[in-house]
């Protein structure tokens, strides 16, 4: 029941926004709102269309999200492992700096950031962006992959290299899939963030054709609060669907993974 | 002057990989590893570098707050002109937003990338305009521009006897009514010339009081600027200079008439919704639409909201608002253009500001927004004189509208946000009297001003 209510509570705002998305905006007016449109109509999604770049906005978070993805997940593994198996003192401040890392509110950062990426003519380039992605984005996936790589126990290395097994070969086929699933749940929080993120993107990118999906979001709405509602729900929805569509995917191959690698032959 | 921006591409040289022990295929699995980031950054290092004319030549940028579909398109269009009549000295149109406009230039400003015209509000110009962000536009305005523009707009846009911002379109603040409802009332129906004092808004407000329904609703999510605004009608300015030069903040009798009726209407009289007191100016639509309220007190370009939103049977009306014993003068903070301290070639920034504000071209704006445009000649256009969408009963507002007198005082934000806001939002809802409010907008209010003019 706590399971039900829970779920609800989640998928009331998703829904709310598919309803929102297909109503003309007589429906969005009307103070008995239905959740199914009375006459629904696909005007919002054209009228999103027609006043912003969606696409190229949308082309742009997923290069932004999908390469610091990968780029997050190529360093944090390596540093997760070492960290995970080296339980040094060196090794425990660091994945408490890692957390308390977490803590920094981004406007206690931006300027400085800003003024780095300056001198490093990396402002309103993507490249910047990605940058400061995989920046952010890293403690919490280290942290994470730290993590996954403890919960692989040890003995399994050590029955591998019994075995004959070098480092390589133990970290490619023994740890390496039982690690899989966390390197793609990290990489998928990687995305997600990345895909999500305003802040940084609305201040680093300056020129119309590099800006991403959430700005773009934003200039559907106006002074004091007023807000195009249709065509913000329309594209607001398009903005949600990679992110849905990639956990439908990828769920099942984590819970796969967890189960691949897991028995040794 | 902006250090030269040559983005610097993708460093993809090797520069040596350092594996000496690495045999063939460990090499390639670490390559390959490298390359894919590289190679997918690709194609996104343009270089940073957006300011290129088709030609080589340098481009201006023009960052817009328009949002609505008619006024973005207006914004393209005149843009789209001006390059093609000036291709010498083009001109990109860069859309920004205005919930994030302040933090986005504020960024841009300290890191030197500032777009350099600049589309914003008054009341958000005088921290950039005094911490030297913005170029004195005093030298470089044209004759025609000057003016073009009253005197009583011109002073939004001028912080410390200079100009910064060039006003270019406002929003009277109106009510619009519930047309059956009213009519069906026979209270007398306010123009322009004759609008209802407060006094009789009040009464107008109890007569369309019941049934289930209320006389009025005010969405004071953000009461500062309405109440401010509106005071100017019986005097109220609250922020008075003294002959130092130094603002204070004063509630004196002639401040305190609006937000008493207010309060009234709301904890005595009832008249008023009390639940739409935290609620934006959109919010409270639905609820006119289905006759729980039957006047909105809303900014002038709502209108499209409902033209939009309404029941097709619906029908509305815009009305003056209330007068009082100063008139029926009320503050605003015009939209305005700026350019910034930064901009190269502020006289080529200048040029084509003055196009976008030539008369046909402001006005063409301001029907896009839904506002009235502030230049003499541009409020001359017929459309801005059509009954339908009570354009006319806006248009005949023009001359009452004064620079807010809250926008030029350093320390304003800070007071609006810890002091007034929760302030007038306890005071409305009936949890604190008027001595309270008075104190805490006075004394409290004060000390924050201090720290700004030491």
């Amino acid at each position: 029941m706590a399971l039900l209510c829970y779920l609800v509570f989640l998928a009331f705002p998703f829904l709310w926004l598919v309803s929102t998305a297909f109503k003309p905006p007589r429906e969005l007016g009307s103070l008995h709102p239905t959740w199914i449109p009375r006459a629904p109509t696909l005007d919002n999604f054209r009228t999103a269309f027609d006043e912003q770049p969606l696409l190229q906005a949308a082309a742009n978070s997923l290069l932004a999200a999908a390469v610091s993805a990968l780029v997050a997940i190529v360093l944090a593994t390596p540093m997760a492992y070492v960290l995970a198996r080296l339980r040094t003192r060196f090794a425990r401040a660091a994945t408490g700096w890692v957390v308390v890392s977490q803590a920094f509110p981004l406007v206690l950062v931006i300027i400085p950031l800003f003024l780095v990426l300056k001198t490093l003519h990396l402002v309103d380039a993507r490249t910047g962006l990605i940058l400061v992605y995989v920046v952010w984005s890293l403690p919490f996936a280290l942290w994470m992959l730290t993590g996954y790589v403890r919960a692989v126990p040890p003995e399994l290395e050590e029955a591998a290299a019994v075995d004959g097994a070098g480092r390589l070969r133990t970290l490619v086929s023994v740890t390496g899939p039982l690690l899989a699933p966390g390197i793609v749940a990290t990489g998928l929080f990687a995305f997600i963030t990345a895909w999500n993120e305003f802040f940084f993107a609305l201040v680093l990118l300056k020129s119309p054709e590099k800006q991403t999906m959430p700005v773009v979001l934003t200039h559907f709405l106006g002074a004091e609060g007023v807000a195009d509602l249709g065509p913000l729900a329309a594209a607001a929805l398009l903005a949600t669907l990679p992110s849905l569509l990639l956990f439908a995917v990828i769920q099942r191959r984590i819970t796969g993974g967890m189960l691949a690698g897991a028995v040794k032959n | 002057m902006r250090a030269p921006r040559n983005g610097p591409g993708p460093r993809t040289e090797p520069g040596g990989n350092g594996f000496r022990n690495g045999g063939p295929r460990r090499r390639t699995l670490l390559a390959a590893a490298a390359a894919v980031p590289t190679a997918a950054l690709l194609p996104g290092c343009s270089g940073g570098d957006g300011r290129r004319g088709g030609r080589g030549r340098s481009v201006l940028r023009f960052q817009s707050l328009a949002w609505q579909k008619e006024s973005v398109d207006a914004n393209k269009q005149l843009v789209a002109e001006w390059n093609r009549l000036h291709p010498d000295i083009p001109v990109q149109y860069v859309q920004g937003a205005w919930p994030t406009v302040h933090d986005q230039l504020l960024t841009s400003f300290e890191g030197g990338e500032a777009p350099d015209i600049i589309h914003d509000a008054s009341d958000d110009l005088a921290d950039f305009a005094y911490g030297g962000y913005l170029a004195d536009l005093t030298g470089l305005l044209p004759r025609r521009l000057k003016d073009d523009i009253p005197a009583r707009g011109w002073e939004s846009g001028t912080f410390g006897g200079r100009v910064y911002g060039i006003p270019f379109l406002q929003e009277p603040r109106v009510l619009i009514a519930d047309g059956v409802k009213l009519r069906r009332s026979g209270v007398r129906v306010p123009t322009a010339d004759a609008p209802w004092t407060w006094e009789e808004f009040g009464e107008v407000a109890k007569e369309l009081t019941g049934g289930g329904g209320y006389g009025v609703a005010w969405p004071l999510k953000e009461p500062v600027s309405v109440t401010l605004n509106l005071a100017l009608s019986t005097g109220g300015r609250i922020f008075r200079r003294r002959p130092d030069g130094r603002a204070e903040v004063r509630f004196d009798a002639a401040d305190q008439v609006v937000p008493r009726t207010i309060h009234d209407q709301v904890n005595v009289v009832r008249s008023a919704a009390r639940t739409t007191l935290g609620m934006g100016g959109a919010d409270t639509l639905p609820g006119f639409f289905a006759g729980r309220y039957a006047i909105l007190p809303l900014g002038f370009s709502y209108r499209q909201q409902i033209a939009q939103q309404a029941p097709k049977d619906f029908e509305w009306t815009v009305l003056p608002a209330p007068r009082g014993a100063g008139g029926a003068d009320q503050g605003v903070s015009p939209q305005t253009l700026s350019i910034a301290a930064d901009c190269p070639r502020k006289e080529e920034a200048m040029a084509f500001v003055d196009f976008l504000l030539r008369p046909p071209n402001m006005a063409r704006l301001a029907l896009g927004d839904w506002m009235l445009p502030t230049g003499r000649e541009a409020l001359k256009a017929p459309e801005l004189h059509e009954d339908r969408h009570d354009w006319a009963t806006g248009t005949a507002l023009a001359d009452t509208l004064r620079a807010a007198p809250a926008q030029s005082v350093r320390g304003y934000p800070e007071w609006k946000d810890k002091i007034a806001t929760p302030g007038f939002q306890e005071y409305y809802s009936g949890a604190i009297d008027l001595d309270e409010l008075r104190q805490r907008l006075v004394h409290d209010g004060n000390l924050v001003l201090a720290r700004y003019q030491r």
